[in-house]
């Protein structure tokens, strides 16, 4: 992705571009958010509660009187530590995997890639629910719920990736000229499986949100009275029928954050021009 | 066909056993003792030894594990710890309430998806297309829950059209299998745009054309046949996905299926609910990818040659 032509043909796609542009706005309000909000998410005030948009509350105020909008605004933060942590952690984990079964080989290959094969046939969703049966509830648990269930779609690309690479002339090069597994992996193999991995990435950001929060949702993922959005959405849902501007405005990050990333994933995908369809939803 | 059927329910033999292994192992490495998370927080000692030692708790666990799938496959899941009801029968009853669901959805899906993605691709780069592709994107960001909020909110709540929840009519069926589509709509939509537009591409569509067919003859009857083979496969893995990740949308409008019920065993550590659920619908998911990839291959003779 260094220099100048992938970068232009990014900010030429115009799907591309919306998805960087929301993309960047997200990072912009995670890391800025405090500084753009004056109320605290956690201050209750209980002269103004579920208080519609007002010029006070832009997006009202919730059962305990907090302010929706400083809510869902250090909730960005909090989306973006999960996605990125259990992206990163399935990009490493998956990726690894892949990448060393694609270019090892063998009978760690067939093994590798056949479990991979059993982890796609099952429902993925049904997945993370066994891990945080198993783990417990918990915002740590939740990343590593989601990270599992990326983990396959990482291992087949990392995969796919590192098997077209083997019978390359320069890999066949290092190789004769005998040097390390490791140094072939890091100087040579990587390199050149880093863009479908990091098009993959971009897209499971996409997925890792959706399922965090609907696990949050759910109850089972970060708890109350966390702002995560998820979360906000499961207490709001009591309050739907007279103040549904407590759903409102959660759900429409979620979906706006996820739009963001669907659409930057698409973009880079045309840009290195690569067939990454995914059957898994 | 029959090698490559052969091939695939081996294949499905894999992962039935990698199923069992996994709704065993629940009981195996959820934290603490499961004797005593099933005898239940006021239980004297001896009750819990003697509950280990009727569930076997107390042998190897190969041994604990051939006796887990002996009395599945028997149809014996277990009691559930909460309502004391064998977990088969809540399990049918539920299943049967999660695939009805799920098939609504699947044909609210099609019959939005399968002609929005066919036009998108006739229309290529017209208004039309933009919309189409615009909408899909939008539908595969939208996050279930809160879709499923806001159409009661505005369709029970506001208009007073269609119950919020429960299963008592047809009628309760239709917010949730919406909610439960617009994920499919969106995929199916999006695959039968680029399906048509590689088939339009090809030379017996330009032979159609040259020799002075209709328009609508050319798409309807030679495009459309061909277009549809690989949609079966994506289809058919909406299903697996309508019955595995409904969890979601059955908790958010109360809907009694399998995903409600583990979800709420999952909250209450009812661990052979757990089991038996996580078992029923891995399996079958399993089971709808099976007979996808053989109506794949009984439709095109390439799959199951290569």
């Amino acid at each position: 992705m260094k220099g100048g032509p992938a970068t232009g043909r990014l900010l030429r796609h115009r799907a591309g571009v919306v998805g960087l542009g929301i993309t960047a706005l997200f990072l912009l309000v995670s890391l800025a958010g405090p500084a753009l909000v004056s109320v605290q998410p956690m201050e209750t005030n209980f002269r103004a509660i579920l208080k519609p948009p007002s010029a006070a509350h832009w997006f009202g105020t919730d059962e305990l009187g907090r302010d929706v909008l400083s809510r869902v605004v250090y909730g960005a933060r909090i989306s973006l530590e999960l996605v990125l942590a259990a992206v990163a952690l399935a990009l490493l984990a998956g990726g690894g995997l892949g990448i060393w079964a694609g270019f090892r080989g063998g009978a760690g290959e067939m093994v590798a890639m056949r479990a991979i094969d059993v982890l796609l046939a099952l429902p993925g969703f049904l997945i993370a629910l066994v891990a945080i049966t198993i783990l417990g509830v918990g915002t740590v648990n939740l990343v590593i719920a989601v990270a599992i269930y990326s983990v396959p779609a990482f291992a087949r690309v990392g995969h796919a990736a590192a098997l077209a690479l083997r019978p390359a002339e320069f890999v066949q090069a290092a190789i004769s000229q005998g040097a390390t597994e490791a140094r072939i992996l890091s100087r040579h193999v990587l390199p050149n499986v880093l863009s479908p991995l990091i098009v993959q990435a971009s897209l499971r950001m996409a997925t890792a949100l959706l399922l965090a929060s609907s696990l949050s949702f759910l109850g089972l993922g970060v708890q109350p009275p966390v702002p995560e959005w998820g979360a906000m959405l499961a207490n709001g849902r009591s309050y739907l029928s007279t103040s549904p501007h407590v759903v409102l405005f959660p759900g429409l990050a979620i979906m706006l954050v996820t739009l963001g990333f669907n659409l930057l994933g698409d973009g880079l995908r045309d840009i290195f021009d690569l067939c990454l369809r995914s059957s898994q939803p | 066909m029959l090698p490559y059927l052969a091939r695939r329910v081996a294949a499905l033999g894999v992962v039935l056993f990698a199923v069992s292994v996994i709704a065993f192992g629940i009981l195996q490495l959820i934290p603490g003792d499961p004797a005593a998370l099933m005898a239940g927080v006021d239980a004297q000692p001896a009750e819990v030894e003697r509950l280990r030692a009727e569930l076997g708790l107390d042998r190897p666990a190969p041994v604990q594990y051939v006796r887990y799938v002996r009395r599945v496959v028997t149809g014996d899941f277990g009691r559930s710890l909460r309502s004391h009801q064998p977990v088969v029968m809540d399990l049918a009853t539920r299943f049967r309430a999660s695939l009805f669901l799920a098939s609504v959805s699947l044909a609210v899906a099609l019959v939005i998806g399968l002609p929005a993605g066919i036009a998108a691709a006739v229309w290529r780069t017209s208004p039309w297309d933009t919309a189409i592709t615009t909408a899909s994107v939008l539908g595969a960001s939208m996050p279930p829950f809160w879709l499923g909020l806001i159409l009661i909110g505005f369709f029970s709540v506001r208009l007073g059209w269609l119950p919020t929840s429960g299963y008592e009519g047809s009628e309760y069926v239709v917010l949730p299998a919406v909610t439960l589509a617009a994920f499919s709509v969106a995929t199916i939509a999006r695959t039968a745009r680029s399906c048509m537009l590689d088939v339009l591409g090809d030379d017996y569509v330009r032979t159609a054309r040259a020799k002075g067919l209709a328009e609508a003859v050319v798409v309807g009857k030679h495009a459309l046949k061909n277009a549809v083979i690989p949609l079966v496969a994506v289809v058919g893995l909406q299903f697996g996905y309508l019955l595995g990740a409904s969890a979601v949308t059955e908790t958010v409008f109360t809907w009694p299926g399998v995903g409600l019920l583990l979800v709420d065993a999952i909250k209450h550590r009812d661990l052979p609910v757990i089991q038996g659920a996580v078992l029923l619908v891995a399996a079958s998911f399993a089971l709808v990818n099976l007979l996808v990839d053989v109506l794949y291959a009984s439709l095109d003779p390439r799959i199951r040659l290569s």
